[in-house]
């Protein structure tokens, strides 16, 4: 992005907070937490009212702009003020640079999905891109930046409740499941199975008696934590496999080492940009850690299933063979051409840079693009008199989740978690910087020292969750979950700050956190 | 590598190099023509995803009708241009160009390739006298302009500095400075856009220096080892590979280096992994790859701990 704005690109940036993104902004938009669809319906309004939109991509390309453009129609720049917090003139000037830009890009990452309505959140965007055109050519897009190595290519290879590897449909894809049924010799349930959130549902009602877990802190980095781990120690049989003894695996029932995927073993991962490149074995594992692979393989045995014990390269190749738009890319390919984006549909084909060029081809090939309606309903753990400060979630450039991974090495960086306030709310409660104060939402209290952040706007607070060893935010935080996504609403969180009747030797000056192996 | 891409149709120029002729897009350097048709010309502050800035003097060649000898890396081609870049004057300002470094810099770290130069170019260190002793701490940096006490002549003056070790990722060994600011280059807007450091001082006093000279855990440094990736003299040297150096354990020979992916965010910049006697030691990013042509971040770069245990 910075590349960009050296050669001359716009930036607009829009976050509640004053992010580092937003201080090589053009333009900052601070709106207020969880008002994300009221700014993007006052956006699309104001495009519609000024005569900017794209007429032929929306006459050609798309459906349901008259059901849409209706819904937005409450949305005027008055309104979107009031409901956002932002200054009519931004949101004014946010509309027009985008519409009248040659080529635009919205890029978001967790501030837009982790609420209860993330799903719609992604709707609202992408009724914007749409209504200007900025999608399926070259410059142009609507681009989730993705937080982790390989969360594209877990979703990519099947990893979601209703979908086969390639996004193919385990309900309503009758061909590619039959597919699937034939090479692997056996019958799939056409029915989708229970996301991570359904899951801890299942859990509550008894339903969900064992869990398989496989490289990840659910202990710590659920929303509502504390809730979480009661779930998880009540299972009769909790399998963790993972790199680390977490949280989790400490209440598990077995625990399966696992190596390092990205340097104790081979096999590939994909990036934000679809992008698949391989990973390898640089190094042995620790001592009786063993690849995920030849362990699930195993677990396959002791169920009476000999897989045998396939190389990743071999079970790449059967992917290739399964998912239409996996089956160019040979692991020779993607040494030579240093990874490839998908779709890639066979051996001749460069992968595709972008997605979506179909809306532009005449004539349209596909379905038509549809504009989603979107209602704008603001965070669930509303603010009251009790609850006067929306706390937001987020993380450090040095650290990485809940700490596990990056908590092994030094940085000097690194300062132990706080809670961060904008230097009015720190007059405006009689606070100091350095005090350690208790911070409550309606689901629990914990501790932390406070510190002024001038990132902040008054009313908003600033946590992350990399330390839950020493201040566990996550219990603070609401499981109420998006139905359509199943994530989580890390966002936004309504608190307190109370002062402690003494100050307590809270463990602030500890820079180094240990790691938990 | 990238697999799709628009490309822009340019002109093409010719020029004749060391009486061959070399036909380059038009806006290619020298250097580039010169790679092109197999001519080595060395170099030392150029690296390819990098501003060049000139300030080595090492690539210069000799083009006709030029009053001066030109930098390869950043001068253009230019139609019907005629260039040697053998010639005895440019070896002779290679040679001294490169006595003057060594001269001065603690060059015992340094590539293959640059060794290879110094015997190619007759290199002799102490042509200028023998070598002075490391200056104290804090003494270069404070020297104001214009305060610099030349040489008796009894020894060569050097950039001598104490190595300053400051934080656990990497160390500043300023002995070792060139100056050939891609350290700075990368912070800044090549790269990293943190601007944690820039070139103080002037004449011999001139070193890289964080703002007012502050420890680095003070500057605005977050870390990314970009500097450190991009320097050709082991001046900037991550802290691993530093202590298996001062035990004498550092042995390349032993070394592995297996490409592979980071294993933190989403952007996929690729990792090289550099392992002896199965510990990491170092990561590097390869920079003929376009997720990030070889920069990374903290974690990327340092965030390795959690394998070795």
């Amino acid at each position: 992005m910075l590349k960009g704005i050296h050669n001359g690109a716009k930036l607009l940036v829009v976050d509640p907070r004053k992010t580092t993104s937003a201080q090589w902004a053009d333009t900052w938009i601070g709106l207020d937490v969880g008002t994300d669809i009221a700014l993007a319906n006052t956006v699309a309004r104001e495009i519609i009212h000024a005569g900017l939109i794209n007429t032929e991509f929306v006459n050609r390309s798309t459906s349901g702009f008259k059901e849409y453009a209706a819904s937005v129609e409450p949305f005027t720049l008055e309104e979107g003020e009031r409901l956002t917090g932002v200054d009519a003139n931004l949101i004014r000037q946010l509309a027009h640079s985008y519409a009248l830009a040659d080529r635009a890009q919205l890029c978001w990452t967790l501030g837009i999905t982790e609420h209860h309505n993330g799903t719609d959140n992604v709707f609202a965007l992408i009724n914007l891109a749409l209504l200007t055109g900025h999608v399926g050519r070259y410059g142009s897009g609507i681009v989730p930046l993705r937080g982790q190595n390989n969360v594209q290519g877990g979703g990519d290879m099947g990893a979601l409740p209703n979908k086969l590897p390639g996004f193919q449909d385990i309900e309503n894809d009758e061909v590619a499941r039959v597919r699937f049924e034939t090479k692997w010799g056996t019958s799939i349930p056409a029915k989708r199975g229970w996301h991570l959130s359904q899951m801890f549902d299942a859990m509550e009602r008894g339903e969900l008696r064992t869990l398989y877990v496989i490289g990840e802190n659910p202990a710590q980095s659920e929303a509502d934590s504390g809730h979480a781990v009661k779930l998880l120690q009540e299972l009769e049989h909790l399998v963790v496999q993972d790199i680390f003894l977490t949280k989790t695996a400490e209440l598990a029932t077995v625990v399966l080492p696992a190596s390092a995927n990205w340097v104790e073993a081979d096999g590939t991962v994909t990036s934000s940009e679809r992008r698949v490149q391989r990973v390898r074995r640089a190094l042995d594992p620790p001592g009786n850690a063993r690849n995920d692979l030849e362990i699930i393989c195993d677990l396959a045995i002791r169920m009476g299933h000999d897989w045998g014990h396939p190389s990743a390269e071999e079970v790449w190749d059967e992917l290739r063979s399964l998912s239409p738009m996996h089956a160019g890319m040979s692991y020779k390919r993607l040494e030579e051409l240093g990874g490839i984006q998908w779709p890639c549909i066979d051996e001749n084909d460069p992968g595709s840079q972008f997605l979506h060029g179909r809306l532009w081809k005449d004539p349209v090939e596909g379905p038509l693009a549809p504009f989603t309606p979107v209602e704008f309903v603001p965070p669930l753990d509303e603010l009251s008199d009790e609850f006067p400060i929306r706390l937001t979630t987020g993380r450090r450039l040095d650290s990485f989740n809940t700490g596990v991974q990056s908590g092994g090495y030094t940085s000097p960086l690194r300062k132990p978690e706080t809670l961060n306030l904008s230097p009015t709310d720190i007059a405006k409660y009689g606070l100091s910087e350095g005090e350690v104060v208790t911070i409550t939402s309606r689901r629990a209290s914990i501790q932390a020292p406070v510190v002024a952040d001038t990132t902040l706007r008054p009313g908003l607070a600033f946590m992350t969750f990399h330390f839950p060893d020493q201040v566990d935010t996550n219990l603070l935080t609401i499981d109420a979950w998006d139905p359509k996504s199943g994530t989580a609403e890390f966002k936004a969180t309504a608190i307190r700050i109370d002062k402690l009747a003494e100050q307590s030797t809270f463990p602030i000056n500890q820079t180094k956190v240990e790691a938990l192996t | 590598m990238t697999n799709t891409t628009a490309v822009s149709i340019r002109r093409s120029v010719a020029a004749t190099i060391n009486g061959k002729e070399a036909i380059v897009p038009e806006g290619s350097t020298i250097l580039e023509a010169c790679r092109n048709i197999g001519t080595e010309i060395p170099t030392l502050c150029y690296l390819e995803n990098l501003t060049p800035v000139n300030t080595c003097r090492v690539c210069m060649v000799e083009l006709e009708g030029s009053r001066t000898l030109v930098p390869a890396c950043s001068r253009k081609v230019e139609q019907g241009m005629v260039i040697e870049t053998e010639s005895d004057r440019v070896h002779k300002s290679r040679k001294m160009i490169l006595e003057l470094l060594a001269s001065s810099v603690d060059l015992s770290i340094v590539s293959t390739e640059l060794n290879r130069y110094m015997e190619k170019y007759q290199v002799d260190r102490e042509r200028f006298g023998p070598l002075a002793p490391p200056s104290e701490q804090g003494q270069r940096e404070n020297t104001k302009a214009g305060h610099h006490h030349t040489s008796n002549g009894a020894f060569a003056s050097t950039v001598a500095v104490p190595t300053k070790i400051d934080n656990e990722q990497y160390i500043r060994d300023y002995s070792r400075c060139v100056l050939c600011y891609k350290c700075v280059e990368a912070c800044g807007t090549d790269a990293q856009n943190t601007f944690a450091i820039a070139v103080a001082g002037r004449g011999f006093e001139a070193h890289i220096s964080t703002e007012f000279d502050v420890a680095l855990p003070e500057s605005a440094c977050v870390y990314c080892g970009n500097c450190v990736a991009v320097c050709p003299t082991g001046a900037l040297m991550p802290k691993t590979e530093y202590e298996l150096r001062q035990s004498n354990q550092w042995d390349e020979s032993r070394q592995s280096v297996t490409r592979t992916i980071c294993p933190y965010c989403g952007v996929g910049c690729n990792l090289e992994i550099h392992v002896q006697d199965n510990k990491i030691v170092k990561v590097t990013s390869p920079i003929d790859h376009d997720v990030t042509s070889g920069m990374l971040c903290v974690k990327g770069r340092f965030g390795f701990e959690f394998i070795n245990g």
